[in-house]
């Protein structure tokens, strides 16, 4: 039980390690504090059930549709809303509140949207239920298979921005965003790639969690907190620390969930990200 | 100036009193709902307004009031009840600002964002797991009338409370941790100890508002008093007004209010939608509140009359 | 009147202020002089209690003040500028002034405040302009502004953190005849400045940093003609 329990942590931290590197791009890079994050991500979910349920199209042609969907609707999110906020901000701290009750606003508007068109029953299909043996644990081929494409996805990115010149002029902007313009990066248009690149991840996490667990139309607002939990415990804009962050609070979560109360998952995360806060509010990886 | 300030508030404080009595008992429903938000948006504004922590927890201690209302009215007076929650609403408020203050507001943001949720995910727990049941019925003999009157009482206190702040040193203080906390500090003020006790106050009120207003129903569960909707409307009602101003918080609570009586009551689906696109709106169109257009207008008026005079 | 023994600052690897030590008399007037990165902003930090230190000891009026929080420090009667200035701009221009009374060893509010600020006020050169916000001054009459605010309590020591830096010609004779206003009413005053005619103008005293440790203290004649201090500024060629 210790075993499989390990597993089907990890293949949960798989998917939350996955949204919060969007978050963590988003934040580090573009530097909006995005609270309607989550709902991309369900948006993504929603999309992907959709031509599962109605069109009998494959759970995995909708996550490679899903991606150019979430970074177009991000990438535009940021030009009609985002952009007059930061030309308008005085300070930092002022673009912060703005954007932070902003994105409350969308939050809510994406939710009520979702609510009057698929209701607020559970949405799911299922696919690939087959259990399959891993290391001893009974483990859905499903879920298995979405913590692949998570650390496909995930490792992908990591390499992408250690790599590629475009990953060096994105973390230039993360590191000192008043020295990018120096050397020539053009700092909006960079936040703007990051932040629907953002988008594009949290709308494939979306995609990935609708292969394994159903999900509701106000759902987005727990993938935003615990998402902003795994950013804080990596470190802002650290996507290795995220990463790892996201894998342990999966872990956790299901640990406590078999161990103690499944309704106390919540608590459990909270417990940790007030502990980091007290002991490494840089982040545990720092 | 002063004297006339205190006189139109002493007015209006009885003109509010007497209000209940012309009408029936739909219209203290009403009366005590806008009274409700008055005090909230009044007293989350008490903290977040000058430091400029955006607090979302507003549910948590709402809820938190509530359900102590709920435990303990089989055992106690109501007016003992109150003392309580207030003592239980200001200890968490303690702790939760001692965790998350010293920090950067980004982290108290998100904080109390899920604080509500983890709250109600404890007590959930410890009822069905400890007491094996979940939900509990309140009877407590008061009128409706007596409840918006006790509601009316706390925001007395509330505005009171923040006049006060706004003319004392500790105004000067939270203002300038709102700008800037390293100055603040090389002034001499004790960051921390401020904003903790202006948290400590704000959550306090809030934790009575939902106490007094617990006996209003009659069956109490927590996914009932800790909805998280309260904190967006408080929040979204302080800023519409202005949270900066001692009246801006009312100002923005009660139209708000009777906006979302209105479309509750004609568009029940869409409630969601219209809170959201009233955000969005309110950071658009009136970043500093209703209350600063007045201000604008002045400076135009003055400016207007300023040109016909050269 | 300040005791630095030994004091030391690490960020993570980075070592920004190596053993220093160095003592400030009563009514003194102190130059602290580097290059940049040399870690004067640093020790000033340190001193006010903006930044904990990592090693030594700092003693201010017969009291340590290492590891004692700014607002504490500063109720002791030590006052500084920063670097950039710093103003709160939701208070008015009096209200800026005010603040530090109202919170300071013995708090002042009220009629006896605004009387103690006005006063401040027009000893920076302010007189008037309590009423007004504090986006309505230039840059000099900010940075007047924030020594307004800092020597308004009347401190025992003041630490200016390049106050002079960015004025005109004008300006800056103006500002110099203010801190010189200060050192004759008898205030210890440590600065980091890079302005030479202001430092030789005002400190006979200068402390010379480079690459986090004190690399000269004494005379400022001597000290700027030292080997070591020229060779920290210009490089190795020039001596």
């Amino acid at each position: 039980m210790f075993f499989s329990t390990l597993v089907i942590g990890l293949v949960l931290g798989g998917t939350y390690a996955l949204i919060a590197l969007g978050l963590t791009i988003q934040y580090g890079i573009a530097r909006i504090m995005n609270l309607a994050y989550g709902e991309i991500t369900i948006a993504g979910a929603f999309f992907v059930f959709l031509l599962v349920s109605s069109m009998g199209l494959s759970p995995l042609l909708g996550l490679v549709l899903v991606v150019p969907l979430g970074f177009a609707l991000s990438w535009l999110l940021y030009g009609i809303v985002f952009h007059p906020l930061v030309k308008r901000a005085s300070h930092a701290g002022q673009l912060e509140i703005d954007s932070i009750l902003v994105t409350f606003g969308l939050m809510f508007l994406a939710q009520g949207l979702f609510t009057m068109f698929f209701g607020s029953e559970f949405a799911g299909y299922s696919w690939l239920q087959t259990p399959v043996n891993l290391l001893g644990a009974k483990i859905a081929a499903g879920r298995v298979l979405g913590l692949l494409i998570a650390v496909l996805i995930g490792g992908g990115l990591w390499l992408a921005m250690q790599r590629t010149r475009w990953g060096v002029n994105l973390r230039a902007v993360a590191n000192h965003p008043e020295f990018a313009p120096l050397v020539g990066i053009n700092r909006n248009s960079a936040a703007r790639v990051a932040f629907g690149l953002g988008g594009a991840i949290a709308a494939a996490g979306g995609a990935v969690m609708s292969m394994y667990q159903p999900f509701t139309a106000v759902d987005g607002g727990f993938l935003t907190m615990k998402a902003l939990v795994i950013v804080i415990m990596g470190g802002v804009g650290n996507l290795g620390g995220a990463l790892m962050a996201g894998l342990m609070i999966g872990v956790v979560e299901a640990y406590v969930s078999y161990a103690i109360d499944p309704g106390l998952t919540l608590a459990a995360t909270y417990t940790i990200f007030l502990g980091v806060l007290l002991w490494r509010p840089k982040g545990l990886f720092a | 100036m002063k004297t006339f300030g205190i006189l139109t508030f002493l007015v209006l404080a009885v003109g509010m009193a007497v209000l209940p009595l012309g009408i029936g008992d739909y219209g203290h429903g009403v009366l005590v709902g806008m009274m409700s938000y008055i005090v909230l948006a009044s007293a989350w504004a008490l903290f977040s307004g000058p430091t400029r922590y955006v607090s979302l927890a507003t549910v948590a201690f709402f809820g938190i009031g509530a359900y102590t209302v709920a435990v303990l009215a089989d055992h106690l007076p109501f007016g003992a009840i109150l003392v309580v929650a207030g003592s239980i609403g200001l200890c968490v408020a303690l702790l939760v600002g001692l965790a998350t203050l010293r920090l950067a507001g980004i982290y108290f943001v998100i904080f109390s964002f899920g604080l509500a949720e983890l709250v109600r995910q404890l007590i959930t727990w410890f009822e069905t797991s400890v007491n094996h049941t979940l939900g509990r019925y309140i009877f407590i003999e008061v009128s409706t009338a007596q409840i918006y009157w006790m509601l009316l009482g706390l925001g007395i206190i509330t505005l009171g409370l923040r006049w006060w702040i706004g003319n004392s040193r500790l105004g000067l203080a939270v203002n300038a941790i709102g700008d800037d906390e390293t100055v603040a500090r090389h002034a001499g003020v004790n960051v921390t100890g401020v904003k903790l006790a202006l948290f400590a106050v704000s959550s306090v009120l809030i934790t009575l508002a939902g106490a007094i207003q617990a006996p209003r129903w009659t069956y109490v569960e927590p996914s009932i008093v800790f909805n998280p909707t309260i904190s967006f409307m408080t929040l979204v009602m302080a800023l519409l007004g202005g949270p900066g101003r001692l009246w801006g918080p009312v100002a923005g609570a009660v139209p708000l209010y009777f906006l979302f009586e209105w479309i509750a009551t004609r568009f029940p689906d869409q409630n969601a939608i219209i809170l959201g696109l009233v955000f969005v709106a309110i950071v658009f169109l009136v970043p500093g509140g209703l209350l600063s257009l007045i201000d604008k207008w002045r400076a135009r008026a003055r400016a207007a009359g300023e040109q016909a005079h050269a | 009147m300040l005791k630095v023994v030994n004091l030391t600052k690490r960020f993570g690897g980075l070592v920004a202020v190596n053993g220093v030590d160095f003592d400030v008399e009563q009514g003194e007037v102190v130059g602290l002089l580097g290059p940049n990165g040399s870690g004067k902003s640093t020790v000033m930090n340190l001193i006010s209690g903006a930044l904990p230190r990592t090693l030594g000891e700092i003693d201010f009026d017969g009291q340590r003040i290492d590891g004692k929080p700014p607002h504490r420090i500063a109720k002791l009667g030590l006052s500084r500028t920063f670097q950039l200035v710093r103003l709160t701009p939701s208070l008015k221009i009096r209200d800026n002034v005010i603040l530090p009374l109202a919170f300071g060893a013995f708090p002042v509010f009220g009629s006896e405040a605004v009387k103690r600020a006005d006063a401040a006020l027009e000893q920076v050169g302010l007189a008037g302009r309590g009423d007004g916000p504090v986006q309505d001054l230039n840059y000099i009459d900010q940075k007047r502004l924030e020594l307004a605010r800092a020597i308004v309590t009347n401190p025992k020591m003041l630490l200016l953190d390049e106050w002079m830096a960015g004025l005109n010609p004008t300006e800056l004779r103006t500002a110099m005849d203010l801190i010189a206003g200060l050192r004759d009413s008898g205030m210890t005053i440590l600065l980091v400045e890079h302005i030479m005619e202001a430092v030789r103008a005002l400190c006979p005293r200068c402390i010379v940093m480079s690459a986090g440790t004190k690399i000269a203290d004494g005379p400022t004649e001597t000290v700027l003609a030292d080997a070591d201090v020229i060779e920290a500024y210009l490089g190795k060629a020039h001596v």
